[in-house]
C-alpha cells in the first residue's frame, strides 16, 4: 500500500487512483478531465471521489464539484511549477472547501511541505527518494511566519493578519 | 534603521538551520543539481564561471556600521578581501566556499542580515531611494514600507515558486532617484486630497531581452490594501505568466500579452474577490515599523559655506558628491566607488572597514548603497565635510565623479558571470582612461553610461544616456550601443544607433559620441537633452564615420 504524509504522520493511503484495480466501495482519484468525460460512472459509484487537478486547469472549473468529492489533489509536475499554492489557498479561502487536499507530483519536494501546509494541504504524496522522516522534519523548520496563512500546528508567532 | 525583533531573529536563524542542512544533503548527494539550485538560488547562491557567487541582501540599500564591520569581516575571511555592490543595493562575494556558505550566513544572522531570495524566481529584495528620508521633495519615507514588504514577502506561503524572478521598488519623492520604472512593480507614495497615505501602483516594467517600462493600473492604492493588493497582483501573475519559456516568464510579458488595460481589470477582479482573506495593515503595525526610521537627533545648525577658500579638488568633490540634505546644516556624501582603474561597484574589505568607522563618526552609523553602485553618509554636518572629504580621499573613495561619465554602471560581465557575452571591466577602465581629465568630465556634465556583459541587462543599459551591450560575435567580445535612455523623470529607453563595435573601439566610439555632443550642445543643455532635442542622426552619422571607412 502507498505511503503518504497525512498532517503530521506517515500513513497507509487508503485512495486508490484512477487505473488502479478499484473494488466498489474503495475510494478513488480521478482526473478532472475523466470525470468531466464520464459523470454518470465516477458521481453514481459507491465509495468516496477525490478529484485531481493539473496545474493547467482552473480550480474555479471545480466549484460544482466540491460538494461530492471528499478529496482534492493538486498536480506539482516539476521543481518549479508554484500555480498549485495559489490553488490550494482558492480552495480554502475562497471555495471553502473542507475535505482533503493533497499534493501530489515529482515537485512535492520536503523543502516545499512547510509552506504547502501553510496554503492548505494537509496530505502528501512524496515523489521516490524523498525520505519520509525528513520530509516530517520539514513541518518543524519554522515555528515563526510573517503571512497570515493556514492556521499550523507548531507556529508560535506571525506577524501580519487578515 | 529597522531592528529584528524575536520574529525576525528566530526566522533568519531557523533559515539558517535550513539552509545548512540543505547543504548537508546536496553534499551528501541526497540532493540533485536541479533540487539544490531551487533552494541554493532563493539562498542567494549562484554557481558562476569559477566559483560560487553569493549575493547578500541589503534591504532597501541601509546598513549599519556594524553591518558594513561584518560584511568586510565576511569579504576577508571567505573571500578574497572585496566585494561588489550591485544595481539591487545588494552585496556580491565573486569566491565563496559552497561548504562555508551556511557559516556565512550565521555570520550575517548575527547582524540581522541574510542572503534570502536575492536570487531564484521569488520575490526579490525590495528597493528604495538612496535618499529616503533626507530628501526635501519626499512625500513620505518609502523605507517602513519596504521593511513591511520585505516580511511580508519573505518565505511567503504562496509566492515563493512563481514563473520568474519579481523585484518591487518604493519611492517617496516625485523625482525618481531608483528607477522604480524599471521593476516589476513600482510603488509611488502619494496622498490624497485627505492627506492619506497611498500608492500609484506601476507594473510589468523590466529590462533583460524585452526592456519595457511599467505602467500605472493604479493611480491610489490607500495604505491599509497594501499587502492585500500586491498579493492580488502576484496571484494573477502566478496563475497566468508563462511557465514555458524562460524568456518570457516575466510578470511584463503577461501585462503585454493582454494589454495593461486587461491586466487591470483581472488585477481588481481578484483583489475584490480575495479582499476578505487578505492581510491587512493595521495602522499599529504601520506605526511601529514607523518608529524604526524615525529621524537622527539632529542638531540645530545654520547652512555655512563649506567650501570658501578651499582648494578646487574639495570644490569639485563637494560639488559632484554631496547632495542637498532637508535639515540644515546637513549634506549627504557620496562614497564613490567608481575610482579609475577599479571595477564598478567593489569596495575592499579594509575600505568597508574604515567607511564603518567613519559613518560611527559623521554619519550617526550608517550607510546607505545607491543603485548606481555608489555608497552614501546620509546625515553629514557641512562643518564636517572638509575632514570627511580627507579621510575619504585617504581611502580612495572620493573620486569626484558622481553623476559624470566615469560614475558609470556595470555589471560583472565575462570576468565573473556565466551568462556574460562579454567583458564590462575592461571596458569600464578604457573609458576611465580615456576620460581621466576631470576638467573635460567636468565640462560634459551628466551622463550616465550603463553598461551589460550581455542581454540579461544587469547594467541596466536600456536606460542609460549611453548604454553599451556585450555581444558574443563569432566568439570575440563586441559592444552594441545606444542612446538616449532614462529613467529619472524623463523614462524611456535608448536606441541603437548603429553596428556593434570590437572592444578596442569602445572607448574611441564614446569620444567621438561626446564630441558630438560638445559641438552641437546649446547653452547649459545636458547631453540626454540634446539627445531628444536632436534624435540619434547626428550621433549615428559621426560617431561611426571614422569606424565605418577603417572597417
Amino acid at each position: 500500500m502507498r505511503r503518504i504524509l497525512r498532517r503530521h504522520e506517515v500513513v497507509a493511503d487508503e485512495w486508490r487512483l484512477f487505473g488502479e484495480e478499484v473494488s466498489d466501495g474503495d475510494p478513488v482519484i480521478v482526473p478532472l478531465a475523466e470525470l468531466r468525460k464520464n459523470p454518470q460512472t465516477w458521481l453514481g459509484r459507491k465509495g468516496r471521489l477525490g478529484v485531481r487537478l493539473t496545474p493547467a486547469e482552473s480550480v474555479e472549473s471545480l466549484s460544482d464539484l466540491l460538494t461530492k468529492v471528499a478529496l482534492v489533489a493538486i498536480e506539482f509536475p516539476n521543481v518549479g511549477d508554484g500555480r498549485g499554492f495559489s490553488y490550494g489557498r482558492l480552495l480554502r479561502d475562497r471555495l471553502h472547501f473542507k475535505g482533503e487536499l493533497r499534493a501530489v507530483g515529482g515537485g512535492v519536494k520536503q523543502d516545499k511541505i512547510f509552506l504547502l501546509a501553510r496554503c492548505g494541504f494537509e496530505s502528501f504524496e512524496l515523489p521516490p527518494g524523498e525520505k519520509e522522516d525528513e520530509a516530517l522534519a520539514a513541518f518543524r523548520r519554522y515555528d515563526v511566519v510573517y503571512q497570515p496563512a493556514e492556521p499550523f500546528d507548531g507556529i508560535r508567532r506571525q506577524r501580519f493578519f487578515v | 534603521m529597522y531592528k529584528y525583533d524575536d520574529l525576525d531573529q528566530a526566522f533568519v536563524n531557523e533559515r539558517v538551520a535550513e539552509y545548512r542542512d540543505q547543504t548537508r544533503r546536496f553534499l551528501a548527494g541526497e540532493l540533485t543539481e536541479d533540487e539544490f539550485k531551487a533552494v541554493r538560488l532563493r539562498n542567494g547562491l549562484y554557481i558562476q564561471r569559477h566559483a560560487p557567487m553569493l549575493r547578500i541582501a541589503v534591504p532597501y540599500g541601509l546598513l549599519s556600521s556594524r553591518q558594513l564591520r561584518k560584511l568586510a569581516y565576511v569579504a576577508r575571511h571567505y573571500d578574497r578581501g572585496v566585494g561588489h555592490f550591485t544595481t539591487r543595493t545588494n552585496l556580491q562575494l565573486n569566491w565563496p566556499k559552497l561548504e562555508q556558505v551556511p557559516d556565512i550566513l550565521e555570520h550575517l544572522a548575527a547582524v540581522q542580515m541574510h542572503s534570502i531570495q536575492t536570487s531564484g524566481n521569488c520575490i526579490r529584495n525590495v528597493t528604495a531611494d538612496h535618499m529616503a528620508g533626507i530628501a526635501r521633495d519626499e512625500v513620505d519615507d518609502p523605507r517602513p514600507y519596504c521593511e513591511i514588504i520585505r516580511q511580508w514577502s519573505t518565505h511567503h506561503p504562496e509566492f515563493t515558486y512563481l514563473p520568474r524572478k519579481f523585484k518591487i521598488c518604493v519611492t517617496g519623492s516625485p523625482e525618481d532617484r531608483a528607477a522604480s520604472e524599471t521593476h516589476d512593480i513600482g510603488l509611488h507614495l502619494k496622498r490624497d486630497a485627505t492627506g492619506q497615505i497611498g500608492f500609484e501602483v506601476f507594473v510589468g516594467g523590466g529590462l533583460g531581452r524585452t526592456p519595457i517600462l511599467a505602467k500605472s493600473i493604479r493611480e491610489f492604492l490607500p495604505l491599509p490594501d497594501l499587502l492585500g493588493y500586491l498579493e492580488a497582483i502576484l496571484r494573477v501573475y502566478n496563475r497566468q505568466g508563462r511557465r514555458d519559456n524562460i524568456h518570457k516568464a516575466r510578470i511584463k510579458i503577461l501585462v503585454k500579452a493582454v494589454g495593461v488595460e486587461r491586466f487591470r481589470e483581472l488585477v481588481e477582479t481578484e483583489w475584490q474577490a480575495a479582499r476578505d482573506f487578505a492581510p491587512r495593515l493595521e495602522a499599529s503595525e504601520v506605526d511601529r515599523m514607523r518608529a524604526h526610521f524615525t529621524p537622527h537627533p539632529y542638531e540645530t545648525l545654520q547652512n555655512v559655506d563649506a567650501v570658501a577658500g578651499r582648494e578646487p579638488e574639495f570644490q569639485a568633490w563637494y560639488r559632484y558628491n554631496t547632495r542637498e540634505h532637508k535639515i540644515s546644516g546637513y549634506r549627504a556624501v557620496f562614497i564613490s566607488l567608481k575610482r579609475h582603474g577599479e571595477n564598478p561597484g567593489d569596495i575592499t574589505s579594509d575600505q568597508m572597514d574604515a567607511v564603518a568607522d567613519l559613518a560611527d563618526r559623521v554619519s550617526f552609523g550608517e550607510i546607505r548603497v545607491s543603485h548606481n553602485q555608489n555608497l552614501l553618509f546620509g546625515d553629514v554636518r557641512q562643518d564636517d565635510l572638509f575632514r570627511v572629504w580627507q579621510e575619504l580621499r585617504a581611502l580612495g573613495l572620493a573620486t569626484p565623479n558622481i553623476g559624470t561619465l566615469t560614475d558609470m554602471i556595470a555589471c560583472p560581465g565575462l570576468d565573473f558571470c556565466s551568462l556574460a557575452n562579454a567583458g564590462t571591466l575592461n571596458v569600464a577602465k578604457q573609458i576611465q582612461q580615456r576620460f581621466d581629465d576631470l576638467d573635460y568630465l567636468y565640462d560634459l556634465g551628466d551622463i550616465e553610461i550603463k553598461m551589460s556583459g550581455c542581454m540579461n541587462a544587469c547594467g541596466h543599459h536600456h536606460v542609460g544616456h549611453i548604454g553599451i551591450l556585450g555581444v558574443d560575435k563569432h566568439g570575440e567580445e563586441w559592444y552594441q550601443i545606444t542612446l538616449g535612455g532614462s529613467v529619472n523623470g524623463f523614462s524611456a529607453l535608448g536606441e541603437v544607433i548603429g553596428p556593434s563595435v570590437p572592444l578596442s573601439e569602445v572607448a574611441s566610439t564614446v569620444e567621438r559620441i561626446v564630441e558630438v555632443y560638445r559641438a552641437e550642445r546649446q547653452d547649459g543643455e545636458r547631453f540626454i537633452d540634446m539627445v531628444r532635442r536632436v534624435g540619434i542622426k547626428p550621433f549615428k552619422e559621426r560617431a561611426y564615420a571614422t569606424h565605418s571607412a577603417a572597417a
